[in-house]
């Protein structure tokens, strides 16, 4: 371990610090929209700040400003850069506000994929999975979504109308209700198609307490699938990126998952996550971040599917930064690893679910992935989206 | 620089003169051109960079270095060498 | 993948580290020219593993690293253009221009399209008749025959509405100018190896000869990195500078012939300023005088755009070998891959980025590596 002590012990002399300013750029570019880093200070710097006065701290919930957007490319946010430990859970996947008696989680989130339907799934499925799992991650039983839609002038009917089909099979499936909606439509060319908000209500149930800042030194990091599927299957319809192959979405419900894992253990499951933009790097860096912890995992600990690793291969991308849609990771107490492992095991969601690593006082703040050959490196969050690369 | 990993060459045809392929990478395939490996044929293990099959992979060669890699291994065992490095394979 | 996964293997890495350790009898340098083997390097902790054998130099082997910055100004200047489809390799977006990116162009209305391949360009232009399509054609000889067939390609479709920014660079006498700087300490190269599956190899017999200096043709992973090493330092203990192919699945003494033929045909040799390091002289290619006509240079007006390097980067010592990535004073601080102050900080593939997103807490001495002892 002398060498992680040595990478932590260094921190300060290359004084590197995470958040610079957003003066660097005077406009939105797509960087803003890739969950990474640019991201991150996008919500930290601008959004922070300007809903200061209407999110007050409210240590007991945790929650003041719930992550939003979850898909590959939206131009929304990412997660902090430095959440000390008060705030460290305001940028969860969902907000946990008290109304009455009840704990109610809330979030909201829009899809912007391109192209709409893709190998495995399309926009529709996304939006409703993509809520239903901010939800879920925080623990809550998913209860009503609402649905916006933002319809570019000249868009097919018959386009829209696969689009609502496939969100309302994909809510019948979770047992979540439609429950109210907004169209707009804006001119041609204002639009790419068309793009949907949801928003999503559930209920948490009494005892359970999920988010970032529960996770802590020693708890074991559950993976519940292969990672990369989804951004992969996007990238191979995309123009002038098509490929083939049969990489599909794993675009899917986790909060039947989720269910199962707190029948198993309802205190020792600390935090949950679902790693889409930015991929599982970025979920990693984020609890790192918000929970003030050393996470290390095993790099060939994590199952990345061969067609995944292909892909990233000729387009020289990192599979750890690649978007899941289906997937969680889990930080679980030590002593209910096991039993939280088993339960996701026996859950359709988790089948290939796996322990990839710990929590560690060590190096708090810092991912670091031990390699095949036995040697270390940092892991970071990727800068902004992902391009193709020639070198 | 100079991103290029090899696949496996499952498909030629013109593509209105340019001589094109398809090439399996495992699960994915990638259309790339072959108008620089004129003798290439289906079968054929090709390195692709920016689209462009660039060389066709000489599997004896590869088998050798990795005949070679293993004698190394021979040797040392012979030898009752040294301990492992550190870390590496575990 | 077949080719790939085998030489990835744990085991066989310990057999090859085992035989270099067993050979070499002291500390020897060692620069690996390709930012692709100084990734692999960095990415798989070899230089761990090495520390008492081999110091790495990371070469000047990142074409987006040393597109100089008057030709990114150049570029940047062109596809802010509204007639303009600006067509660039993905890694090239965010490397920042005097005073901004490609990334901030396309936000600001400029039409800047991400391509895999130099024949995308040329489909988008047949596409859109209308509007001028212009390709970034960077790289080294590796990337030079897909930006040399977008040319053929067009011409061949009489596309009127297509043409190139080339900023093309070659390998050889960047090493050569390495070699005959006063402070060099490279003992050995590990030479591109997908460079020569374009090249071949007879192009470095001058480079041995004249500097008395190993030349080893080395491939991308792992294995072929250490296989590369090996070679190096066998022929460093024995006193003895040849020219070695430690990628022969891969590169024949003769390059690709089909390749260098058009390559011939359509660029010329120039010289070429490299970012941070200076002009080399017959460094790069730009369009032969028979394909000017594609020349977006003169197309657009803008080979009049200069500029000088930013004096606070230290990239040019990075990249003849002088100085460590963390050892410059910007590292980290004022110059991230976020805000990149110079070359080496701009690609994944650079040496300081590499540095940055893998390394950039480890000891600054060469000789405290971050060994992995547990």
């Amino acid at each position: 371990m002398t060498d992680i002590a040595d990478l932590t012990g260094t921190a300060d002399l290359t004084g590197w610090t995470c958040p610079a300013p957003l003066r660097d750029h005077d406009r939105i570019v797509l960087g803003h929209g890739g969950g990474g880093v640019l991201s991150g200070e996008l919500v930290e710097h601008l959004f922070l700040p300007a809903f200061a006065a209407a999110t007050p701290p409210d240590p007991t919930d945790g929650t003041r400003l719930a992550r939003t957007g979850r898909d590959d490319d939206g131009p929304d946010d990412g997660g902090p850069d430095d959440g000390g430990p008060a705030g460290g859970d305001r940028l969860a996947d969902a907000a946990v506000v008290r109304i009455g008696g009840a704990r109610v989680a809330f979030t909201t989130d829009s899809y912007v994929v391109r192209p709409l339907f893709f190998p495995g799934g399309s926009i529709g499925e996304l939006a409703v999975h993509g809520t239903v799992n901010d939800l879920a991650c925080r623990g809550a039983r998913p209860v009503a979504l609402s649905a916006g839609f933002i319809l570019e002038e000249g868009l097919e009917l018959a386009v829209l109308a696969r689009v609502a089909e496939a969100m309302g099979r994909a809510a019948a499936a979770c047992g979540v209700r439609l429950v109210t909606g907004d169209t707009k439509v804006v001119e041609r060319g204002l639009a790419d198609g068309l793009y949907v908000n949801t928003s999503g209500l559930g209920l948490v149930p009494p005892g359970v307490d999920v988010r970032p800042t529960r996770a802590a030194p020693g708890d074991r990091i559950i993976l519940s699938g292969p990672i990369g599927a989804h951004g992969i299957a996007v990238l191979s319809v995309r123009e002038n990126l098509e490929f083939g192959g049969d990489v599909r979405s794993d675009t899917a419900p986790l909060h039947g998952l989720v269910d199962a894992m707190l029948a198993a253990s309802v205190p020792g499951v600390h935090a949950l996550r679902d790693p889409t933009r930015g991929g599982l790097a970025t979920t990693l860096c984020e609890i790192a971040s918000a929970a003030r912890v050393g996470v290390e995992f095993t790099e060939s600990a994590v199952p990345v599917p061969p067609a995944v690793e292909a892909a990233c291969g000729f387009l020289g991308l990192d599979p750890l930064h690649i978007a899941n849609e289906g997937r969680l990771v889990a930080f679980v107490a030590a002593a209910d690893a096991d039993a939280v492992l088993a339960a996701m095991r026996a859950h359709p969601a988790g089948r290939a679910a796996t322990i990839i690593g710990t929590l560690t006082t060590d190096h708090p703040g810092m991912v670091v992935a031990r390699t095949a050959f036995g040697g270390t490196r940092i892991v970071d969050r990727p800068l902004g989206e992902q391009l193709p690369r020639i070198c | 620089m100079c991103l290029g990993i090899p696949g496996r060459i499952t498909k030629i045809w013109d593509d209105r003169g340019t001589r094109m392929a398809t090439v399996d990478f495992g699960g994915v395939t990638r259309t790339a051109c072959l108008a620089y490996l004129p003798g290439a044929t289906i079968g054929n293990y090709t390195i692709i960079h920016a689209g462009f099959a660039l060389t066709v992979v000489d599997e004896a060669a590869a088998h050798r270095t990795l005949a070679t890699f293993r004698e190394l291994g021979l040797l040392d065992d012979e030898l009752g060498a040294r301990q492992p490095a550190d870390g590496v394979g575990r | 993948m077949k080719y790939l996964t085998e030489f990835h293997d744990p085991a066989l890495a310990r057999r090859l580290l085992d035989t270099i350790a067993a050979t070499a009898r002291r500390r020897w340098t060692v620069m690996e020219v390709c930012g692709g083997q100084t990734h692999a390097i960095i990415r798989h902790g070899l230089d761990q593993f090495l520390a008492d054998q081999v110091e790495f130099i990371h070469g000047p082997g990142c074409p987006v690293c040393v597109t100089p910055l008057e030709m990114i100004d150049r570029a940047l200047a062109i596809a802010a253009r509204p007639e303009v489809i600006f067509c660039s390799f993905g890694d090239m977006l965010r490397v920042p221009g005097s005073e901004t990116d490609l990334f901030s162009v396309r936000a600001r209305g400029g039409d800047v399209r991400v391509v895999y391949s130099p024949l995308d360009a040329v489909r988008i232009a047949e596409n859109n008749r209308d509007r001028q399509v212009v390709f970034f054609a960077v790289g080294f000889e590796t990337t030079a025959p897909a930006a040399a067939m977008a040319a053929v390609t067009a011409r061949r479709r009489w596309l009127t509405n297509f043409s190139m920014l080339v900023s093309h660079v070659l390998v050889p006498p960047a090493m050569e100018a390495v070699l005959a700087a006063p402070d060099n300490r490279v003992a050995a190269f590990l030479a591109a190896g997908h460079v020569c599956t374009v090249m071949g190899t007879e192009q470095y017999e001058p480079l041995v000869a004249t500097f008395r200096t190993p030349v080893v043709v080395t491939g991308f992973e792992p294995l072929d990195v250490l296989e590369g090493v090996r070679h190096a330092v066998e022929q460093l203990e024995s006193g003895r500078a040849e020219l070695a192919n430690a990628y022969p699945r891969a590169v024949r003494p003769e390059g690709n012939p089909a390749a260098r033929m058009i390559l011939a045909d359509v660029f010329t040799v120039c010289d070429r300023a490299w970012r941070g390091i200076g002009t080399i002289p017959r460094s790069g290619w730009r369009l032969s005088p028979a394909w000017a006509d594609l020349d977006a240079e003169t197309r657009f007006d803008v080979a009049d755009v200069r500029v000088a390097e930013p004096a606070a980067c230290h990239s040019g010592e990075v990249l003849r070998g002088l100085l460590r990535p963390p050892d410059c004073p910007a590292f980290g601080t004022a110059c991230t891959p976020r805000r990149p102050l110079g070359a080496t900080m701009v690609s994944a593939e650079g040496a300081c980025a590499a540095y940055f997103q893998y390394r950039r807490l480890a000891p600054a001495g060469p000789s405290t590596p971050a060994v992995d002892r547990d």
